[in-house]
C-alpha cells in the first residue's frame, strides 16, 4: 500500500542536506508520496528504509520494455486516467499479427510492407512498433519457421504466443540473446511452465485470465515464480466489456495502488473480424489505457489514423506542441513574393507549410507567437489579434525583406483585416481561405495579379 | 484472489433533452430522440445505466455543396440536389436525426434567403420523419436571418437550431423560445466558455431541457485531443454537479474530418496514407468514435459507412 508524505519522511535521513535538488527531506517525502520524483534522486537513505519505500516508490502501473537487437517498445508508468490530468506518458505499441497458419509467402509479404511502413506527421515520422507471431498449429517446428521468417524482414521487438510452453520455447529459440520478447499465454492451465519459461528469458509475459479474481491470483503466483514483467489480457473482444475491464483495472492501479492488476494491459481488436469493427475497437484501446494493441489487418489507410490518433492521446496537454515564431523562408522566396501569416501551433503551422511547400509556389511564412494556439482556439483566446499579428510583422523585420508589402491572414479571422489595416498602414492585407488545403489554389489564383 | 470492484459516486446527473415533437406533441414528426441522463462516465453501465444511447445525426445541405469531399458526393449520388430526397436517403442508411446545414450562398453565389431557408426545411419536413436540426451558414447574420425565419415557420417541431454563439445567441434563443425549439450552444474548445453560455442562455429564460451543448471538436490529428479533453472535463463537472455542465453534448466530426487534407485530397499525397475512399472513411470514424467515447450524445456524420460502423460500436458500448 502506497505511504504517505509523512510516513515516508520518517524513513528519510531528515538531514535537509538538499542533495536531493529539494530544500527539505519533507518537500522531498511529499513528492515522492505524489510520484513525481524517483526514492534514487535522495543518495543518503539506508537500505532498510529504501527496501520498505521501493514498494510505495514503484510505479503504479509497471513499466514494461520489450526489445529485439535494436529496439525497444516500452509501456506502462501511467499515473493518470484522464489525460488533462497530467499527461499519458508511454504510447501503446501498435504491434501487427501474424499467424504461422499463413502460407509463408503471404506471411513475408505481410511482414516485409508493415515493417517498411512510414509516415510523417508533424514532422514526426511513424510507423508500427513490432510483430506478434502467433502459433495457431501449435506445431514447434511451424512455429520456430514462422518466427525466422519474421526475423527475415524485421528487427521490430516481437510478442510470441503459443498455447504451449514447448511450443512457445520452439519460438523463442530462433531470437537472438539480446532479444527480450513479449512472451504468452500464460492461463489458469499453463502458468507454471509459461512463467518458468518467462523467467528464464528474462521476457515479460501475457497472462490472461476470465475474471479481475483470476487475473489477479495469476500474476501473484507468477510473481512468486520470479517473474516482474508481465501483461494483462483481460480475456473481453467486445467493446463494452474492454472499456470496462480496463477502466476497472487502470482505476484500481492508480487508486488503490493494487500491485497485482498494476501491469499494462494487451489488447486484441481483431478479434472481431470486421476490419472496420477492429479499427474502432484499436482506436478506443488506444484511448483507454491499452499499452499493446495487436492488429490483424494492415493497410496503410487504417494504420495511419491510428498512429496520429495515438500521437495526439499521448501529447502532454500541458505543453501545447509548437514550432518557434518568426519569419519563414518557403520554396525560396524573393522580395516580391506573398507573405503569409499562422499561428505557432505545431498542427496548424505544418498544414501550411506542407500546402505551400508542396504547391511549389514561392512564399514567406509570418508565424505569429499565438502561444502555441490554432488560428481561432488563439483568435478566441486573444493570442492572434491584429496587434500581435502586426507587433510579429514588426519584430521579425518582414518590411526590410519584402519589396510588395502584401500581407495574407487566414480566413477565419477575416474579421481582423479592417484593425489590421489600422495597426499596418502601409500594408494591403487579403484574407486567404479558412483550411490550409486551399492555400495552393488561393495562391495561384487569388494572388497571381 | 477476490478484486474489490471500484465504483465512483456521482452526485450529477447528465440533462435529459428530447428533440422532435409528435403530433400529439405540436410537431409532426414520427417519432423524437431523447438523450441525456446519464449518471456516471460514457458506457460504464456497472456503476449506473446508460438511460438513452447516443444518437447519430447526418448532415445534409439545403443544396449540392461547393466545397465536399468527392468522395461523399459519390456516396450519396443525386440526392445531393434535392434535400428531402438526401434525407430520406439519410434515414435509410441509419440516421437517428437529420441535420439540415443551410448554405451561406445559392449555387448562383447571391445569399441565401429566409424564404429559400425555409422551403429546404418544409421539404426536408415532408420527406422524412425523423427529429431535425438546422443549422445556420455560421455567420452570426446570416444565421440571425435565416433562422428566425424558419424557427416561425415550424412552431412547435423541437427543431434544435443552431449555431447559436456567444455573438447572436440572444437572437437565436428568443426565437427558439417563442417557437418552441431547442438551440446548439456552441463555444470554442474551452471548458468556461462553453459553462458561460450555457448561463447566458439559461439567464434569457431557457429551460435546460432545451439546450444541446456543442463544446467544438477538432478531427484526428488537426486537434483532436484539444475537443477530447475538453469533453471529459465537462462530463466530469457535470458528474460532480456542476449544473451548467450538465448538458447532453452534440459534436460534428463529419465536418470536422471532411475538411482535413486526408479526406478531401486523393492525388499528390504520400503513399503511405493509404487507399483515399478507405482512409476518409476512417478519418471521420476514429474521430467519431473517439468523441463518443468521451462522451458525446450526439454525433454529426458525414458518410454512410460511418453512420453504419458508428452504429456498430454504439449497439456493443451499450451491452450491459
Ligand atoms: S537528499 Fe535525502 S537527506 Fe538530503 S534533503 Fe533530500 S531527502 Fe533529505
Amino acid at each position: 500500500m502506497a505511504l504517505t508524505g509523512i510516513q515516508i519522511y520518517k524513513l528519510l535521513p531528515q538531514t535537509n542536506c538538499k542533495d536531493c535538488g529539494f530544500p527539505t527531506c519533507l518537500a522531498f517525502a511529499m513528492k515522492l508520496a505524489a510520484k513525481q520524483v524517483e526514492l534514487s534522486a535522495c543518495p543518503h537513505v539506508s537500505e532498510s528504509a529504501k527496501a520498505q519505500l521501493a514498494e510505495s516508490a514503484a510505479p503504479p502501473v509497471r513499466l514494461v520494455t520489450v526489445r529485439s537487437d535494436g529496439a525497444e517498445v516500452k509501456v506502462g508508468n501511467e499515473v493518470v486516467l484522464f489525460r488533462h490530468e497530467k499527461t499519458f506518458y508511454n504510447r501503446p505499441g501498435l504491434i501487427v499479427r501474424v499467424g504461422d497458419d499463413l502460407a509463408p509467402s503471404a506471411l513475408e509479404a505481410k511482414v516485409a510492407a508493415a515493417d517498411a511502413y512510414r509516415v510523417t506527421y508533424v514532422g514526426i515520422d511513424l510507423g508500427i512498433d513490432g510483430f506478434a507471431v502467433e502459433s495457431v498449429k501449435g506445431d514447434p517446428a511451424a512455429f520456430a519457421a514462422a518466427v525466422q521468417a519474421v526475423r527475415r524482414h524485421s528487427r521490430k521487438p516481437l510478442v510470441l504466443t503459443a498455447p504451449s510452453a514447448s511450443v512457445l520455447g520452439a519460438g523463442l529459440e530462433m531470437l537472438g540473446a539480446g532479444e527480450t520478447p513479449l512472451l504468452g499465454v500464460a492461463t489458469a492451465d499453463n502458468w507454471r511452465d509459461m512463467a518458468g519459461l518467462a523467467q528464464k528469458a528474462k521476457s515479460p509475459l501475457i497472462v490472461r485470465g476470465n475474471t479481475l479474481d483470476e487475473l489477479a491470483t495469476l500474476t501473484g503466483q507468477i510473481k512468486d515464480m520470479g517473474v516482474e514483467d508481465m501483461v494483462l489480457d483481460p480475456a473481453v473482444r467486445d467493446f463494452a466489456g474492454h472499456l470496462t475491464l480496463s477502466t476497472l483495472i487502470r482505476r484500481l492501479a492508480l487508486k488503490k495502488n493494487f500491485r497485482p492488476l498494476g501491469y499494462p494491459l494487451i489488447a486484441f481488436p481483431a478479434a472481431a473480424g470486421d476490419p472496420a469493427v477492429e479499427l474502432m475497437l484499436a482506436a478506443q484501446a488506444i484511448l483507454k489505457y491499452a499499452g499493446f494493441v495487436v492488429i490483424d489487418h494492415f493497410a496503410p489507410e487504417a494504420v495511419y489514423p491510428l498512429l496520429v490518433l495515438r500521437q495526439n492521446i499521448y501529447t502532454d496537454p500541458q505543453k501545447p506542441i509548437q514550432v518557434q515564431p518568426g519569419l519563414y523562408e518557403i520554396n525560396n522566396p524573393k522580395p516580391e513574393d506573398p507573405v503569409l501569416v499562422t499561428t505557432n501551433f505545431s498542427i496548424t503551422y505544418f498544414s501550411v507549410a506542407n500546402e505551400v511547400e508542396g504547391s511549389g509556389l514561392p512564399a514567406w511564412l509570418v508565424v505569429a507567437d499565438a502561444e502555441g494556439m490554432s488560428v481561432l482556439t488563439a483568435w478566441a483566446a486573444g493570442k492572434f489579434d491584429a496587434e500581435r499579428i502586426a507587433k510579429d510583422v514588426k519584430r521579425f523585420g518582414v518590411a526590410d525583406r519584402v519589396s510588395r508589402r502584401r500581407l495574407v491572414i487566414p480566413g477565419h479571422v477575416a474579421v481582423l483585416s479592417g484593425e489590421l489595416e489600422g495597426e499596418l498602414p502601409d500594408w494591403e492585407i487579403r484574407v486567404g481561405p479558412r483550411e490550409a488545403v486551399d492555400l495552393p489554389r488561393y495562391m495561384r489564383e487569388a494572388l497571381m495579379n | 484472489m477476490p478484486v474489490e470492484i471500484l465504483k465512483e459516486t456521482w452526485t450529477g446527473a447528465v440533462q435529459i433533452v428530447t428533440l422532435g415533437a409528435t403530433p400529439a406533441e405540436g410537431g409532426t414528426r414520427g417519432r423524437t430522440v431523447t438523450v441525456g441522463g446519464e449518471r456516471t462516465l460514457p458506457f460504464l453501465h456497472f456503476e449506473a445505466p446508460m438511460p438513452h444511447r447516443p444518437a447519430l445525426a447526418v448532415e445534409i445541405k439545403d443544396r449540392r455543396p461547393d466545397d465536399w469531399s468527392p468522395v461523399l458526393l459519390r456516396a450519396w449520388g443525386d440526392v445531393v440536389d434535392d434535400p428531402g430526397a438526401w434525407a430520406q436517403a439519410a434515414a435509410a442508411a441509419g440516421a437517428d436525426l437529420i441535420l439540415l446545414a443551410l448554405s451561406l450562398t445559392d449555387a448562383d453565389g447571391r445569399p441565401t434567403t429566409p424564404a429559400a431557408a425555409v422551403a429546404a426545411v418544409r421539404k426536408v419536413l415532408s420527406a422524412c420523419s425523423l427529429p431535425l436540426a438546422v443549422f445556420g451558414p455560421g455567420q452570426a447574420d446570416a444565421d440571425n436571418e435565416l433562422l428566425v425565419a424558419v424557427a416561425e415557420a415550424t412552431k412547435g417541431e423541437r427543431l434544435l437550431l443552431g449555431i447559436c454563439e456567444d455573438k447572436n445567441y440572444r437572437t437565436i434563443v428568443a426565437t427558439a423560445l417563442a417557437n418552441g425549439h431547442l438551440v446548439n450552444a456552441r463555444t470554442p474548445m474551452d471548458v468556461n466558455l462553453a459553462k458561460q453560455l450555457n448561463i447566458l442562455i439559461t439567464d434569457m429564460g431557457m429551460p435546460l431541457d432545451r439546450i444541446i451543448m456543442d463544446p467544438t471538436t477538432g478531427a484526428v490529428g488537426y486537434g483532436f485531443e484539444y475537443g477530447y479533453s475538453v469533453m471529459e472535463r465537462l462530463r466530469l463537472a457535470a458528474l460532480q454537479g456542476d449544473r451548467m455542465t450538465q448538458l447532453p453534448m452534440l459534436v460534428t466530426p463529419g465536418f470536422e474530418a471532411w475538411k482535413t487534407k486526408e479526406a478531401k485530397v486523393g492525388n499528390g499525397v504520400p503513399a503511405a496514407w493509404g487507399d483515399w475512399e478507405a482512409r476518409a472513411i476512417n478519418w471521420e470514424t476514429l474521430t467519431a468514435l473517439g468523441l463518443l467515447e468521451a462522451g458525446a450524445d450526439i454525433l454529426v456524420l458525414r458518410h454512410p459507412e460511418s453512420v453504419r460502423r458508428l452504429r456498430l460500436a454504439i449497439e456493443g458500448l451499450m451491452k450491459g
